[in-house]
């Protein structure tokens, strides 16, 4: 395993895999847990941990991950792995990486790259846990990788809508009823552009989908070896909060992505890049409607024309008006396009 | 009886420096090498961490210091930082310590000796600085060590204890040093400084064992464990509790012999209550007016004493029967409330109830909750107090209402 030269922010260095063929055959999320069959997330841990090696320790945040995964006595977990409080992931990964750094710096244990991955439900990380995970990515001197594995609503404690559960869903916080077709009117929050946006110093943010497993990967991986506070947001079909077959897993994670509605992207150093299907479509390729991903779960069951147009209208301007395209939703206005234009 | 509180005379190394009660904790945490320390500003707990930032800023200690963005996060990270093998150092005041609460309940079951400074604040609402203890007593029934200090050395010294005791195999439980906001905290005296040398032999370097966090030992800590383990684990944790009795014992043994200071009896200090008709108890600074007040009756003839509290978890219930149960009268003057508990008392006043409930003999116990939100106890307080004691020492019981002092009608 190689080594980046600088002590202070020594990583490992995890280079890509080049194809399917060669990633590494050890697991370190084994058997043990009891997601639920189709559970993307899981598939999502079991990748992060298999991409980041055998010298990780994992901080799991209180949510699916944690309460369908680590049942006492049958944990999956073969890295060292540590529960945190649900809004802590941020607070989890920073705690870890300074007692790592403090204890190496101080001759206190033997110094060695260790990759400190905390992680954390939409719920726990979008809503809870924004502001920790904030304050983490200020913190340049700690490597961490905080991963969101975001399935669009607290889906352990019986499907209650989130900040990121998308617009018009029905959840147990939001059925769809007589008087009120759509009780949840907010769009979802932009967290991956939120997070590069917001955090000028974080020299990795990405967005992944376990439907590109080899991808998704090779970005964990990339995250780890530039160091510093470093974010992953992925998106996970979940079979029982969105109300669906599961066979049909992976299949919506890819149209989530070919409809437009998630979009695939890495921002390194704050250039950002498009990758996989979404690369495709900022290069022309049409975006397929997003009747067809909707209309598949049950949790859209309950829309009309109007909401599927609604959501169509959205979606568009992810792509039409914002001025990095389902990335920053800044639009520059006519009088300051011409001033940036003058020079 | 203890009756001198002047520290003992320095040993030729130590150093005398005037300072606060926070700068003093912060000599200490120095001469502990913490490794991790996490800052939030609140009054009054915050002077420690300035004292602390500027030991690092002159390279006086090295460790990671962090400004977190919130006392949630600043109690989660050192919690985290722990578990990895660093010793560690945070601390609050007030709704600051309320704010921390959901990551204040995971550290004892999750057996992380954090040490924490409380620096005492009234609660909001409305806004308020001054002291009151019932901050620190939300920790009382989860599991955290609890003690009340007094002084800049016993601040000093209290802090080098805490981490012997919280780090010691058989406890490894988080310790709260409770300091009275402004009273303590930012009250300078003479205090000394031990050399690191002796600080060393004193306290042993922090080893988490097989609880290490690390890839050379993969453990799963705090899985899902529901109605099969949880009520297991809760007793786990009292007896760790339990078994923190020796451990301090043996730590201010061993740090008289290290240092040749610190009190024979660790739990409580005891002032003028060998031939103590009245004994009066208080935690904190409270002993000051108390002392004073003691003074002056005495020599109008009252023989009235003190017993102040330094532990409260573990409380000292055997140790504290035998030192009050001979009094004629007790009076308890709580810095803290407990609305709706029995007769509306204090929390100390009900804690010495309950430990008197088997005793031989119990003497009349007069409640008493007086200099709340920082106001001054004053030695009328006492005065009044104390006759009141007499009283029902004369009466040979007592009204278990609770009685409020210096309070405005």
């Amino acid at each position: 395993m190689a080594e980046s030269t600088t002590f202070t922010n020594a990583t490992q260095i995890l280079e890509p895999f080049r194809g399917v063929k060669k990633v590494t055959l050890e697991e370190y999320f084994t058997s043990g847990h009891r997601t639920c069959q189709g559970c993307e997330s899981a598939l999502v841990m079991k990748l992060m941990v298999k991409a980041a090696g055998p010298r990780t320790i994992v901080l799991g945040s209180t949510g699916c991950m944690y309460v369908a995964n680590t049942t006492y006595y049958t944990t999956p977990w073969v890295v060292p792995w540590m529960h945190t409080q649900l809004g802590s992931s941020g607070s989890a990964a920073l705690g870890t990486a300074a007692g790592l750094k403090a204890l190496m710096r101080k001759g206190k244990m033997k110094a060695e790259p260790i990759n400190v991955i905390a992680f954390c439900g939409d719920g726990g990380g979008a809503d809870m846990g924004v502001g920790a995970i904030s304050a983490t990515l200020t913190h340049k001197e700690y490597n961490s990788l905080i991963l969101l594995y975001d399935n669009e609503s607290y889906a352990n404690t019986d499907i209650q809508l989130s900040g990121m559960t998308p617009f018009g869903a029905h959840t147990t916080f939001s059925p769809p009823g007589k008087a009120k077709r759509i009780i949840h009117t907010r769009w979802k929050k932009n967290m991956a552009g939120m997070m590069a946006a917001g955090h000028p110093e974080c020299r990795y943010v990405a967005t992944v989908c376990a439907s590109y497993a080899v991808e998704m990967m090779n970005k964990v991986r990339r995250a780890l070896t530039i160091g510093g506070p470093t974010f992953i947001h992925s998106l996970d079909p979940c079979p029982k909060g969105w109300d669906y077959d599961p066979m049909l897993s992976h299949e919506l994670g890819e149209l989530a992505i070919e409809t437009g509605i998630f979009p695939l992207y890495e921002v390194e150093d704050g250039g950002v890049k498009y990758y996989g299907k979404t690369k495709a479509l900022v290069e022309g390729r049409a975006r397929k409607p997003v009747r067809e991903y909707l209309l598949k779960q049950g949790r859209f069951a309950h829309f009309t024309e109007e909401d599927l147009e609604y959501f169509q209208k959205k979606v568009d301007e992810m792509w039409e008006k914002w001025e990095i395209p389902a990335v920053v939703p800044f639009r520059r206005l006519e009088a300051t396009k011409a001033a940036l234009e003058v020079k | 009886m203890a009756v001198a509180t002047r520290p003992a005379p320095a040993a030729a190394e130590d150093k005398e420096l005037l300072i606060s009660g926070s700068e003093a904790v912060a000599e200490a945490l120095t001469l502990a090498d913490i490794d991790v320390v996490t800052a939030y500003p609140i009054r009054p707990y915050d002077t420690v961490m300035q004292a602390i930032a500027k030991k690092i800023a002159n390279g006086q200690l090295v460790a990671e210091y962090i400004v977190a963005e919130g006392e949630h996060s600043q109690f989660e990270i050192v919690k985290h930082a722990s578990t990895v093998g660093a010793r560690v150092f945070c601390g609050s005041s007030g709704v600051g310590w309320a704010y921390a609460m959901e990551c204040l309940v995971v550290t004892p079951p999750l057996r992380v000796p954090m040490i924490a400074l409380v620096g005492n604040r009234a609660l909001d609402d409305p806004g308020a600085f001054g002291v009151e203890h019932n901050d620190a007593l939300f920790v009382r029934d989860l599991g955290w060590l609890l003690c009340w200090i007094d002084t800049s050395q016993e601040a000093l010294d209290t802090t080098l204890i805490a981490y012997r005791v919280a780090e010691d195999r058989r406890v490894f439980l988080p310790l709260a040093i409770s300091a009275d906001g402004a009273f303590l905290t930012h009250s300078q005296a003479l205090t000394l400084v031990p050399p690191k040398e002796k600080v060393d032999r004193f306290l042993p370097r922090y080893n988490r064992g097989d609880l290490l966090l690390h890839p050379d030992n993969p453990i799963t800590v705090a899985p899902q464990a529901n109605e099969d383990w949880v009520i297991e684990i809760r007793r786990q944790n009292n007896e760790a509790m339990a078994r923190a009795y020796t451990v301090i014992e043996e730590a201010y043994a061993e740090f008289r012999r290290v240092f040749g200071r610190g009190p024979e009896n660790p739990w409580f200090e005891e002032y003028m209550t060998e031939d103590a008709e009245v004994i009066l108890v208080g935690m904190g600074t409270i002993s000051l007016p108390i002392k004073v007040a003691i003074r002056e009756m005495r020599a109008k003839g009252r023989k009235v004493g003190l017993v102040r509290l330094r532990w409260f978890r573990p409380f000292p219930t055997d140790r504290l029967v035998a030192a009050l149960s001979g009094a004629q009268a007790l009076g308890v003057i709580d810095r803290d409330y407990s609305f709706g508990s029995p007769f509306g008392s204090g929390v100390v006043a009900n804690e010495i109830r309950a430990a008197l409930y088997n005793a031989a003999r119990r003497p009349p116990l007069l409640s008493f909750i007086c200099g709340l939100g920082g106001r001054e106890v004053t030695l009328e307080d006492v005065y009044k107090a104390t006759e009141m004691c007499y009283g029902a020492a004369k009466a040979g019981k007592s009204d278990p209402k609770t009685h409020w002092l210096g309070v405005r009608e």
